[in-house]
């Protein structure tokens, strides 16, 4: 929203926004905590109305046309899109592009965790979405798995709904998301964090029963003695985000950094991951700015 | 008595120790700035927070709600504001910033909605 402002603002009158959720906001609507917008706002906000800033001044802005519901499918190098919105395939080529895909999740396949594979094992934000969207507890007794900042506000956000969460489990040193949130969101509620751990097993049949976490040393091997067992129904893996751009790569990029395809540009969290919000908007402006640019010597 | 805590005003994270005496902070070490002194201050003798959730709805196109308090309350009134939380459910269309309740637990804070909702068009 904020490139396609920026590139309205820069003289661009004919953009298309699409969209592939129901709603305008992306991830944001789902970080109902607070933390976004002090830097681009000068204000503290939740996500959902940091959201809310942009959609508004979107929809003042009839030249900016908003497609929901709408998936894009495939991207060649031209800047042929194709997408699908609900009873409609489209097919339209872009004069520039602005990919603005976001992130998806690490998932417990990429950090190795042994043992049984029964459910109850979500990654973080997926567990976000299921309790802030949808308004599902996944489960009462949990441990985390990674101390990036969605497991630390999903540690906080499951105990003011009622669940009890078990601990925090670190393999690194030190936590890797925001000192604040492991004050706010751990301490607050006394939930134990510990670093240089991990699990070394996940035990239960159908649902998790338990884990058996244990001390890793500075080569991360595993000192035995250490072992011991927690109760717990959801595991929750929270070890980082991967940028998502399959349709760049479709369309022959194989360096998001140093994209070499005229006409295209990525921003926000499938250029790099971001820790706060006001940058992605920060340099998604220049993204949008850049694309003006573009078109303007195109012409 | 004497506590641990951290300095959470920027990213150095200051390990503070601070000695307490019938809930008044009467020194602070550790920090490398006075704001850490004011920090402590404030957690030890008054910790505040903003209380973030979600209520549910009935009829409206969202089913979860997202609010939060427009103002901080004690930290040790978060847990029962929460249960007030729970016992929501909105059946009218909210704004973004509208009070869904006054004055929670007569902390002066009212709730408020993040996320505007609407009438649901459509039976679901
Ligand atoms: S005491 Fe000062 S330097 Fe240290 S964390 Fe607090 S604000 Fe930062």
């Amino acid at each position: 929203m904020a490139a396609a402002v920026a590139a309205h603002e820069a003289g661009v009158k004919d953009i298309l926004l699409l969209e592939r959720d129901q709603y305008l906001g992306g991830i944001l609507n789902q970080c109902i905590h607070q933390g976004f917008g002090l830097h681009h706002f000068k204000e503290e906000l939740t996500g959902p109305e940091y959201a809310d800033r942009f959609i508004k001044q979107i929809e003042n802005l009839p030249q900016i046309e908003v497609s929901l519901s709408s998936m894009v499918v495939r991207l060649t190098k031209d800047r042929v899109l194709t997408y699908f919105k609900p009873g409609e395939m489209v097919e339209l080529k872009a004069k520039a592009l602005i990919m603005a895909t976001g992130c998806r999740e690490r998932t417990r396949e990429m950090v190795h965790i042994p043992g049984a594979r029964p459910a109850g094992i979500y990654p973080a934000g997926l567990a976000q979405k299921m309790i802030n969207i949808e308004g599902w507890l996944p489960g009462k007794e949990v441990v985390i798995v990674g101390s990036g900042d969605i497991g630390l506000i999903m540690a906080r956000r499951f105990t003011l709904e009622g669940a009890k969460v078990q601990a925090v489990i670190e393999i690194q040193k030190e936590s890797r998301g925001l000192i604040r949130n492991v004050v706010q969101c751990l301490e607050d509620f006394e939930i134990p964090l510990y670093f240089q751990h991990k699990i070394r097993t996940l035990k239960g049949k159908d649902r998790v029963e338990s884990v058996e976490v244990v001390e890793v040393d500075d080569n991360y091997n595993e000192k035995p003695e250490t072992r011991f067992g927690l109760s717990c129904d959801t595991v929750l893996i929270s070890v980082g985000l991967i940028p998502e751009n399959e349709l760049i790569e479709m369309a022959g990029v194989t360096d998001v950094i140093k994209i070499d395809l005229p006409g295209v540009f990525v921003c926000g969290n499938s250029y790099k991951v971001y820790d706060l919000v006001d940058w992605v908007t920060r340099d998604s402006v220049k993204a949008g700015k850049m694309a003006a640019e573009y078109l303007r010597s195109q012409m | 008595m004497k506590k641990k805590i951290t300095c959470i005003e920027c990213p150095q994270g200051c390990q503070l120790e601070v000695d307490v005496e019938n809930g008044y902070v009467v020194k602070v070490t550790g920090n490398k700035c006075d704001k850490g002194t004011d920090y402590a201050k404030q957690e030890i003798e008054n910790p505040m927070r903003v209380l973030t959730s979600t209520v549910q709805s009935d009829g409206l196109e969202l089913k979860m709600v997202p609010v939060r308090t427009d103002k901080t309350i004690p930290k040790s009134q978060v847990l029962k504001a929460m249960a007030e939380v729970q016992k929501i459910k909105l059946t009218q269309p909210v704004k973004v910033g509208e009070v869904i309740m006054k004055n929670i637990l007569g902390t002066e804070a009212n709730l408020i909605a993040t996320r505007p909702a609407a009438k649901r068009s459509f039976p679901s």
